[in-house]
């Protein structure tokens, strides 16, 4: 299962942070410092795993945004991968052309459409287009 | 996209983006935190616009690390408002700025069930979604019916059902009481049938959660996964959203996959067919493709096939398939699949015997150890030390050696670990297993915990051939410039109780051991002084003739520590002073430390408690308690020359040991009265020397030995309890202290319908079976496998056989060699039918224990069936010739354990009851023809047919036919037997002892097989 997931920029700025298990606000403040520097200096050629505590961070860098992701060790690596990669998707097409800005100024709209893809820690809706169409009608009734 | 009406939220955005620095930044913040602490004050004045505005503001300020200790109410308040825009705020913040345990969120859980229960869908699903992310335990109690309710509702949306099968995701986490299982196998298998990918996704996952706790329960699901995955694999009626890059929902297919790893075993012949196909398909069908993300995407779910494959126990065609494709992926330059192929030889030598085929690759790990990925280099590590045996111990062990002066700090005490226990698992001989160690410490010291070095001093204690080395490789050590304060411990130890061995090579008299050792002593902390204080007292026991000199040395440092302020020393100061001038006394208390018994290296116990925490328990693992066939035995493993040399820890000689502590014990009475100004408190003089030795005696003589050379000043109070402990130790420790860890009942069970497998396992010893049956012939191969690195001895092993079988069981070797496997030949023939069962009656002595159990046999009546397929024409007339006892018998059954008919059919299969389908015309029957095998009746037809009630699964009539009165008794009675008493293994993996017990006692009529189960009891009454 997703323990939490962040996202954040190179300097370490939290853009988006959910958590799908209970943390105390410290020890939230502490993930995030501890996950950032994880990810920060890991060299492209890298893999897109390593390991966080007893369990291991899935992250992907999209421009100079880290996307990471805390699952189980048990847990499927490239699938939850590839999860980050059609989260970015979504949030592309919603945004057309999504960038850093879009996610600062808009971040209560990302909490709306991570909740539409992800509860409970897991994966809800895999469906790029069900999930746009869902936040259509969310929209209508703001 | 603008911020509707929310103006304030962007502007005050912008000017934290704006702010040159972390002060202005926080400046800016505490600025807006005052200003909206002065709104919410005022709550009548906002209006909801407002209050929502700053609520997001509030998410923001936290988000960015700020604390907001305030607010939380305004939050939750917007969740009782009654427009969706406040309510979705109130929803979403809250779920963010507080987590489960918060004691706020209790007030809104009457509102929040109003959201669940009421006709607003938008509302439903904001509620669903707070409480699918932060709902605790009392959410669990109050809303799961609910939940329940919408997941299986035909009114609601597919977007509200997969909202509900997750937010029931986590309430069962929570609380697993609120899934009620006899009710939701047939509803899980319901839910499976959902078309709408999305609530499948969502279903699934609720599924893996369920079945991960109880397979048994749900095993009426396993047709239907396999469905789906065949589904997804075939890409048949996918609709397009749902395919990602071409590939249909790799994430439901890589679920779905995950689910069936949880099921033991695919019985089904058909089903089981089906999915190997399907994985065949997809092992070979998963090429490298350009684009990243469709090759992420089919390897994601490669892997997870393989994985499959490795739990299904493949073939050994496709195993090795499997090896040869993870040997390419520990190859490529492409670095998630790299990782992910180690990774997964790792996970494979959990489940199967794929050793030797991963040993070859070994020069390829070694190489990603290498690597400048870290993560690559964990997983190579964890590889290498789990493919290490003794063939390659040598070079693995030398090759972490090696990384170990390069290697980063975070992974250093992980590998200094890894390499102890490597060494002292496999060590070839126990001298390299001494250089091994004290390379570690040399190279890592600072990594290299106490246990380490503890363990070390137990085999250097309990090996007298081993001791002249240790003492000779510590004094090497101590020449040179800049030794690890660990060395100086381990070497000043070590010297201390051996250096009279090396007493006539150069540079190891006492006078320059002693020398060489105290040049460090200014140098150490208090802990590693106190040890030196024990050393000089121990050098100055052996110095023989006595060194005035030395005496004189030696004396003065014990003088200067008399006062010293740490009490542990000044106390080891005044009493080794004391003592060292009362000649003789000395050499009674300071003698060598006896040995220490034999035990679980505490390293080891170490590295499997670092526990993993996962959501679900791992299939892994639950497998490897399930049946650790073959990975917990290293089998083919003929020690090379000679008996390996690390037996010799196996020699423990308790009672000789007793007497010595005994001896002590009387000696220190003497001694007591002289030394009795010395503060008697027991607790600090605990400290060190039990620290020094305290890990490796958890037992009770060994506190005993140890509290002996302490108490020997310190009080006597403790002494005689301890030697009490010892006594009642030996006494309590006979054949109860080994509990077998495995459920033997559950075990045999199984046994009676396949052919292979474990049948009994304690924590020292392990006992394989396998069996192949022609006619009334069987043939069966016991494994014994030792599990330690000391040898099992006494051994022995009868069979009880009842009256109906002949057995013979080839001879049985007294001792099993460590870590070795031997294997035992049984020939079995079956003279008539029975039910009584043969019974191993085993024993075996590890160290002082000795450990004896009895275990039913396998060779039972259904071994010597064989299914016949007959035609209609060939049956009726058998059938209708054989009428009416004793040849032919009807019973109706009742306290069946319900089962579908396809579970039945699965059921009479494994029991090698042939299951002719059409034969009857009404569906619900089933009609079996089998040929029973034995001496006195050779090949007897036997003809069962089975009606059940569609209405009532809990009650059956059967019908049985055959040639023998007996024959056709017993077999209805064994039929019975499996109808009523389907093994139900338990969670919980250690049987209670009174199960277990029950079990073992087949002999007596009363207590057979099925009588440990009250349906079966209840049946008898029937």
């Amino acid at each position: 299962m997703i323990r939490f997931i962040l996202l954040q920029n190179r300097q370490g700025k939290t853009r988006l942070a959910k958590y799908y298990v209970p943390l105390e606000d410290s020890e939230k403040h502490k993930v995030e410092y501890e996950v950032h520097r994880l990810v920060v200096n890991r060299d492209p050629k890298f893999t897109n795993f390593v390991e966080f505590r007893t369990h291991k961070v899935i992250y992907r860098r999209y421009a100079g945004l880290f996307f990471s992701m805390c699952v189980d060790i048990t847990d499927n690596e490239l699938a939850y991968l590839e999860c980050i990669h059609l989260f970015v998707e979504i949030l592309d097409h919603f945004f057309s052309n999504v960038c850093e800005l879009d996610l600062v100024f808009n971040f209560h709209k990302v909490y709306l459409i991570l909740d539409e893809f992800i509860l409970a820690g897991e994966l809800q809706e895999t469906s790029k287009k069900a999930i746009i169409e869902r936040m259509g009608e969310l929209e209508k009734q703001e | 996209m603008a911020l509707l009406g929310m103006r304030g939220l962007s502007v005050f955005i912008s000017d934290v983006r704006n702010c040159q620095n972390k002060e202005q930044e926080r400046l800016r913040i505490d600025k807006e935190l005052g200003n909206i602490r002065t709104r919410f004050k005022n709550e009548k004045g906002l209006t909801p616009n407002e209050k929502k505005k700053y609520v997001w503001k509030m998410l923001y300020i936290y988000m960015l690390g700020y604390d907001v200790d305030f607010g939380h109410m305004e939050a939750l308040s917007l969740i009782s408002a009654p427009k969706y825009p406040e309510k979705q705020v109130g929803y979403i913040v809250t779920s963010c700025l507080l987590n489960e345990s918060h004691e706020f969120l209790r007030m809104v859980i009457n509102t929040v069930r109003n959201d669940i229960i009421g006709r607003n869908e938008t509302f439903q699903c904001l509620a669903l979604t707070m409480v699918g992310n932060i709902g605790g335990k009392e959410f669990a109690e109050s809303l799961a019916p609910d939940v329940q309710r919408l997941l299986i509702s035909s009114s609601c949306r597919p977007l509200v059902r997969k909202k509900a099968a997750l937010c029931l995701l986590r309430l069962y986490r929570k609380n697993p009481d609120v899934v009620n299982i006899d009710g939701w196998s047939d509803r899980m298998s319901q839910l499976l049938d959902e078309r709408d990918l999305g609530v499948l996704t969502s279903v699934m996952s609720l599924f893996v959660a369920l079945v991960s706790n109880n397979n048994e329960a749900y095993w009426n699901c396993l047709p239907k996964c396999a469905k789906i995955l065949e589904r997804l694999a075939r890409n048949q009626d996918i609709p397009q959203e749902y395919t990602y890059y071409g590939i249909p929902s790799p994430w439901l297919q890589v679920k779905t996959m995950k689910a069936l790893q949880y099921f033991p075993t695919v019985e089904d012949p058909n089903t089981r067919r089906a999915l190997f196909e399907v994985l065949q398909r997809i092992l070979m069908g998963t090429d490298v493709v350009k684009n990243v993300n469709k090759n992420n995407a089919s390897h994601a779910v490669l892997f997870e096939a393989l994985a499959l494959v490795m739990h299904l126990d493949a073939e050994k065609e496709m195993m090795s398939q499997c090896v040869a494709l993870l040997g390419k992926f520990i190859a490529v330059r492409e670095p998630n699949i790299r990782y992910l192929g180690l990774e997964n030889m790792t996970r494979m030598l959990l489940i199967t015997d794929v050793q030797d085929l991963i040993k070859r690759h070994q020069a390829q790990i070694v190489t990603s150890l290498k690597d400048p990925d870290i993560s690559i280099r964990r997983r190579a590590l964890d590889l290498l030390y789990g493919m290490c045996d003794v063939t390659n111990a040598k070079d693995i062990v030398e090759e972490l050696l090696q990384y170990l002066s390069t290697a980063d700090f975070v992974m250093r005490e992980e590998l200094a670990l890894k390499a102890a226990i490597l060494a002292e698992k496999f060590a070839p001989d126990l001298s390299w297993y001494v250089d091994v160690i004290l390379q570690l410490i040399d190279k890592a010291g600072d990594f290299v915990s106490d246990d380490i070095w503890y363990r070390v001093v137990q085999f250097v204690t309990n090996n007298e051939d081993l001791q002249p080395y240790a003492a000779a490789k510590a004094r090497e050590y101590l020449d040179k410039p800049a030794l690890h304060e660990t060395m100086v411990k381990v070497s000043a130890y070590i010297l201390g109780e051996y250096s009279h061995l090396l007493a006539r090579r150069p540079g190891c008299n006492p006078k320059e051991i002693f020398t060489i050792i105290n040049e460090k002593l200014p140098t150490v902390s208090k802990p590693t002084v106190a040890i030196l204080l024990s050393t000089y007292a121990k050098i100055l026991m052996h110095t023989e003739p006595s060194d005035p000199e030395l005496q004189e040395q030696i004396w003065a440092i014990f003088r200067k520590y008399e006062s010293y302020i740490d009490v542990e020393i000044q106390q080891r100061a005044v009493e080794y002073f004391v003592l060292s001038r009362k000649g003789a006394a000395l050499a009674d208390v300071l003698a060598e430390m006896p040995k220490f018994p034999e035990r679980q290296s505490a390293l080891l116990k170490k590295a499997e408690d670092a526990e993993v925490d996962t959501a679900e328990q791992s299939a892994i693992k639950l497998r490897s308690q399930q049946q650790t066939s073959n990975a917990l035995v290293v089998t083919d493993q003929q020690p090379v020359n000679g008996p390996l040399p690390i037996n010799q820890l196996g020699l423990v000689r308790i009672p000789s040991q007793k007497m010595e502590a005994s001896s002590h014990n009387q000696g220190l009475t003497k001694e007591n009265g002289a030394v009795s100004k010395v503060d008697p408190e027991p607790a600090p003089s605990a400290d060190f020397l039990g620290d020094l030795l305290g890990p490796l005696a958890i037992e009770g003589p060994p506190a005993a030995t140890v509290s002996a050379e302490q108490n020997m000043i310190s009080g006597l109070e403790a002494t005689p309890n301890a030697a009490d402990a010892l006594a009642l130790a030996t006494v309590g420790d006979q054949s109860n202290s080994v509990q077998p860890i495995v459920n033997i009942a559950e075990r045999f069970h199984a046994l009676c319908l396949k052919d292979s497998g474990v049948l009994y396992e304690d924590p020292y010893m392990q006992i394989g079976i396998k069996s192949e049956w022609r006619a009334h012939h069987g043939h069966l191969v016991l494994f014994l496998g030792n599990k330690n690195t000391s040898p099992l001895l006494s051994v022995r092993a009868v069979i009880l056989p009842p009256t109906h079988l002949k057995v013979e069981l080839s001879l049985v070797p007294e001792t099993i060699p460590p870590r070795a496997q031997v294997q035992c030949p049984l020939e079995v023939v079956n003279l008539r039918a029975s039910r009584d069962i043969a019974v191993l009656d085993f024993s075996y002595k590890f160290g002082t224990t000795v450990v004896s159990v009895k275990l039913r046999l396998p060779a039972v009546l259904n071994k010597f069936l064989q299914p016949k397929s007959v035609s209609a024409e060939e049956f009726f007339p058998q059938w209708k010739s054989l009428s009416g006892p004793p040849l032919k018998l009807q019973e109706v059954v009742r306290v069946v354990k319900p089962m579908s008919l396809p579970e039945m059919t699965n059921l009479f299969t494994s029991l090698h009851l042939g299951v002719i389908p059409g034969l009857d015309t009404n569906s619900n029957n089933l009609v079996s023809c089998t040929g029973f095998y034995s001496e006195s009746t050779r090949a007897m037809l036997c003809l069962i047919r089975v009606e059940t009630d569609p209405s009532d699964r809990t009650q059956l009539r059967i019908t049985i036919a055959s040639g023998d009165p007996t024959l056709t008794f017993e077999l209805k009675e064994f039929i019975k037997e499996h109808l009523i008493n389907i093994p139900t293994p338990t969670p919980a993996p250690a049987p209670s002892p009174a199960l277990a017990a029950a079990a073992l006692q087949p002999q007596s009529p009363i207590t057979r097989a099925g009588y440990t189960d009250p349906g079966v009891m209840l049946a008898g009454l029937l």
